[in-house]
């Protein structure tokens, strides 16, 4: 199975590289823009019996080193017949 | 006094620190390799600045797991001395040891320049060398240094008079001109609500030689030394 895990810093947390790209979009005529914000996205190939249970263990890793939880959220999508790619 | 400098993959401060503790200090040194779960009698443990594990995922966040580090919380739990300067910071702060966070510098930029910091607690083991409300010169060098904590935190740490150094102009006044990196209520160090883990960003161990520009950072190890004297004698 796969986990594709998205980490992004928390709303209260500023955030300059974000701030930084909206300029950029804006100088590009992306006015549209109201807000960006960036973060990291993580692939995390593990072997499980069942989704329910890759997502305890993805949870648990969230917790314990892939996000920190006083400036990050996160969320994590799994899919079951994922294949790594070579 | 014997003080121990913890080296992980990619820390760049411990020659620095050990060269100040061995040959300008005139204490005992002892290098401590993350690999070993041992502090080998040391009274202060210091981690210096640096790039432990290239600062992968998070600065400091592979760090933490390293096995000296799992010594160093029992350490600290028994009131031992541990001081994180720079990614040393980043550590305890990923450790749990020190609350809060430090993200990327507001700027964006990586800063390297003098701060002048306003040294808010005198009665700890690391700074009673320093006067009260004494401004101290002390350098930065980081991409990382922006202190963060959420506001339930920041009042506690102000409420128990955590706050050990602020970034300040040279006359002592916490202004925004003065923050290098944005950090909240420009916090430049904190320490534990014990005393004895003490976090800092800026480099001590780079100003403890008029050669460097300047040797106010000299009275913190001084402090230490002092105070581990103070611990031997009583």
């Amino acid at each position: 199975m796969i986990a594709r895990i998205v980490v992004t810093p928390k709303p209260v947390v500023n955030d300059p590289q974000g701030i930084t790209v909206k300029q950029g979009l804006a100088t590009l005529g992306f006015r549209e823009v109201s807000d960006v914000r960036i973060g990291k996205y993580i692939e995390v190939s593990l072997e499980a019996s069942s989704e329910h249970e890759a997502r305890q263990r993805v949870e648990s890793m969230c917790k314990q080193l892939l996000a920190n939880h006083v400036i990050e959220d996160y969320h994590f999508e799994i899919e079951t017949d994922g294949h790594r790619p070579r | 006094m014997k003080f121990g400098v913890v080296v992980f993959p990619g820390t760049w401060s411990d020659r620095d620190c050990g060269w100040v503790i061995d040959q300008v200090l005139g204490a005992e040194l002892q290098y401590l390799w993350h690999k070993d779960a041992d502090l080998k009698g040391s009274d202060c443990v210091i981690l210096p600045g640096g790039f432990a594990y290239g600062d992968y995922l998070r600065t400091g966040a592979i760090a933490r797991f390293a096995p000296v580090m799992e010594k160093i919380e029992e350490f600290a739990d028994r009131g031992g001395l541990v001081w994180g300067i720079c990614n040393g910071f980043q550590i305890l702060c990923e450790a749990g040891l020190l609350p809060g966070a430090l993200i990327r510098n507001a700027s964006l930029e990586y800063r390297c320049q003098w701060t002048n910091l306003a040294v808010e607690r005198t009665d700890l083991p690391f700074t009673s060398k320093c006067t009260e409300r004494e401004v101290i010169r002390v350098p930065i060098s980081h991409g990382e240094g922006n202190y963060f904590a959420d506001p339930a935190t920041l009042s506690r740490l102000e409420q128990r008079g955590q706050v050990v150094f602020r970034y300040c102009d040279d006359t002592g006044h916490v202004t925004n001109n003065a923050n290098p990196n944005g950090s909240m209520h420009n916090i430049a160090g904190i320490v534990n609500a014990r005393g004895n883990v003490l976090g800092m960003m800026p480099h001590p161990e780079r100003c403890a030689e008029a050669e460097l520009g300047g040797t106010d950072g000299l009275k913190l190890f001084r402090s230490v030394a002092e105070s581990a004297m103070k611990v031997l004698v009583s």
